[in-house]
């Protein structure tokens, strides 16, 4: 590889060197951008509105070509990766967009199996994992709905479920809580920091600062189209009375349905997919 | 092949109502192709069979002497010429009645009538491949018989021949217009349906697909589109071709010598329409590629 660097070149996942961009002829929306994400870690992405988040993310996912500046990804400089070998590192991508971007004519089940059928996986393969996923996630029910029919917060799971169906080394997250209420953005967060602990480095871009000072983790600080990164600390014991504004009552029946819901907020233990991640390499 | 056709679709191409309108086109497009290609074939035919057919014969024609009583000596006279000329393998004097019947159609009764002086004719036959100095001959009968004529046909057989090769010609320009037609028409089609489905594709590409697989759903709707129309072309052509074959054998045989289609021929209009699914699908292909390559 040839990006010079002090740490050891198989750590970073994302590497940002000196890294500009702007839109057409505007201004620079990020301004020399410096970070490297290492393997396993979990970072919040924070900014006001318009800080240039979402662009942050679509680079890392490689929707867009930086102005200046040069992006590695698993270390492979993009800008001198040959276009064809783009797909494979895409696929090690996991992404959750902002608004889902679920393909509305197909089903459920068909929107998760995209990233297995993409890479080419036996059907067989693809009908066990998602259907296991999509149970995982409670739509079992729901299998064969249209996103369109599918309430908010159901539309959400699917696109998670897509994004991590592949199990990528790599999960972005654009205001995954933007659009459902607190409990079950904690729930996600919780989900998200399951899929952490299995080995996945993890960026969420949020505006719920609550969540972001609950779970600690490290930072990525957007202002002013420049990065600020910080490093994680300590995790503030979750309070119910916090977790939903309102009355004692509301906020038990929010924890009764939290609880319900637990089934998708763990990975099924005596799974062979999910357990044990060696057995993907049988069809990755 | 078949796996690639029976492959499941990401994209909802088949409820495209703009696409729909493609197989008619491309119906359309084939049953001229049709036309054009089996009249260019059948031409060819003609051609090629004028061309042999009249290399090998002549006609000398004695114009009647104004003293009757001469016709007989000039025709024997010009019949030594003819029968020491050494390409020359067989002729044959025309009988009174035969040219008769031939000039019945300008002449009527009339011509029964034995008093109308009638001009004699000679059919030759040339051996086959033999070069014959058609001039030279003209001027050695009309030493014996002022007046006569030598008729080889070719003038007049050269224009026609040249005429159906023009038309032949035209029929090729119509045929290659009718290709670029067939890829424009899919081209658009194409185009159209990436900036339908560009929000789709865009989130295929950002999973990871490589180019090829978003082409191919492209292509495999291209193909059964083509397919489809190029079928309904050719279900329009052949009655088409039947009704202009079966006109044909009830004229008389002498201008168009025998223009049923042979077996190629019908081969050529069966492969039609795999030709026009080939042409839509690597159309569609190379469409989707190229707007792809456009995205990082
Ligand atoms: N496609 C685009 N063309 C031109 N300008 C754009 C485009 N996308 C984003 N921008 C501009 O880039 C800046 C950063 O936008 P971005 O979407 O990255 O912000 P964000 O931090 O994700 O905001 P939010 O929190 O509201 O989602 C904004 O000023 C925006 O106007
Ligand atoms: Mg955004």
């Amino acid at each position: 590889m040839i990006v010079a660097t002090d740490r050891a070149p198989d750590e970073a996942i994302v590497r940002f060197e000196n890294v500009g961009l702007r839109y057409g002829l505007g201004p620079e929306v990020l301004k020399d951008v410096n970070f490297a994400l290492q393997k396993g870690s979990f970072h919040f992405l924070i900014g006001e509105s318009g800080a240039g988040k979402s662009s942050l993310l679509k680079l890392i996912y490689l929707a867009l070509k930086p102005s200046r500046g040069l992006i590695s990804l698993f270390d492979h400089e993009i800008a001198i990766t040959p276009r064809p070998d783009l797909p494979a590192l895409r696929r090690r991508v996991g992404v959750v967009f902002q608004e889902f971007k679920l393909l509305n004519h197909l089903s459920a089940y068909d929107n998760v199996a995209l990233p297995l059928r993409v890479a080419g996986v036996r059907e067989s393969v693809v009908k066990k994992h998602v259907s296991e996923l999509l149970a995982w996630v409670g739509l079992e029910q729901h299998m064969q709905a249209r996103p369109p029919t599918l309430s908010g917060g159901q539309q959400q799971r699917v696109s998670i479920a897509r994004a991590i169906i592949a199990r990528p080394q790599l999960l972005l997250a654009d205001e995954p809580t933007g659009n459902v209420d607190d409990v079950m953005g904690f729930r996600l967060m919780h989900l998200f920091e399951e899929l952490n602990r299995l080995g996945t480095t993890v960026v969420i871009a949020t505006h719920n600062m609550q969540v972001v000072e609950r779970l600690g983790h490290g930072r990525l600080l957007l202002d002013d189209g420049r990065l600020i990164m910080e490093s994680a600390r300590a995790k503030i014991a979750p309070k119910l009375e916090n977790l939903v504004p309102g009355s004692r009552q509301k906020a038990l029946a929010a924890a009764e349905s939290a609880a319900a819901a637990d089934s998708f907020g763990k990975y099924p233990g005596d799974s062979e997919i999910f357990g044990d991640p060696s057995s993907l390499k049988d069809y990755l | 092949m078949l796996k690639f056709i029976s492959r499941r679709s990401d994209l909802p191409l088949d409820h495209d109502a703009h696409s729909r309108f493609l197989p008619w086109l491309i119906a359309f497009m084939v049953f001229l192709a049709n036309l054009a290609m089996v009249g260019m074939l059948m031409l060819n035919t003609v051609a090629e069979r004028w061309d042999q057919g009249v290399t090998g014969t002549l006609t000398v024609q004695i114009s009647p002497a104004e003293d009757p009583s001469e016709d007989d000596p000039r025709l024997q006279a010009i019949l030594k010429v003819l029968a020491s000329a050494k390409a020359i393998d067989r002729y044959e004097v025309i009988s009174d009645e035969r040219v008769l019947k031939l000039l019945e159609p300008w002449l009527g009764g009339v011509a029964k009538s034995k008093d109308l002086p009638l001009p004699r004719l000679v059919d030759v036959e040339l051996h086959s491949g033999a070069q014959l100095n058609v001039i030279k001959l003209t001027n050695q009968i009309n030493k014996v018989a002022p007046g006569s004529r030598v008729d080889d046909h070719r003038i007049w057989l050269d224009r026609l021949v040249s005429l159906i090769r023009t038309v032949q010609t035209l029929a090729t320009a119509v045929l290659f217009f009718i290709g670029f037609a067939t890829v424009g028409t899919v081209v658009f089609t194409t185009r159209t349906g990436l900036a339908i489905h560009r929000e789709a594709i865009e989130v295929l590409h950002l999973i990871g697909a490589q180019d090829a697989y978003i082409a191919r759903q492209f292509a495999s709707r291209a193909m059964a589109l083509g397919l489809t129309g190029g079928l309904l072309g050719l279900a329009l052509g052949l009655p088409t071709l039947m009704g202009i074959g079966y006109l044909i054998g009830r004229m008389d045989g002498f201008f168009v010598p025998s223009l049923e289609l042979g077996a190629h021929h019908w081969m050529i209009v069966g492969f039609l329409p795999i030709g026009v699914a080939a042409i839509a699908t690597v159309t569609a292909k190379m469409t989707v590629l190229r707007s792809l390559r456009r995205m990082l």
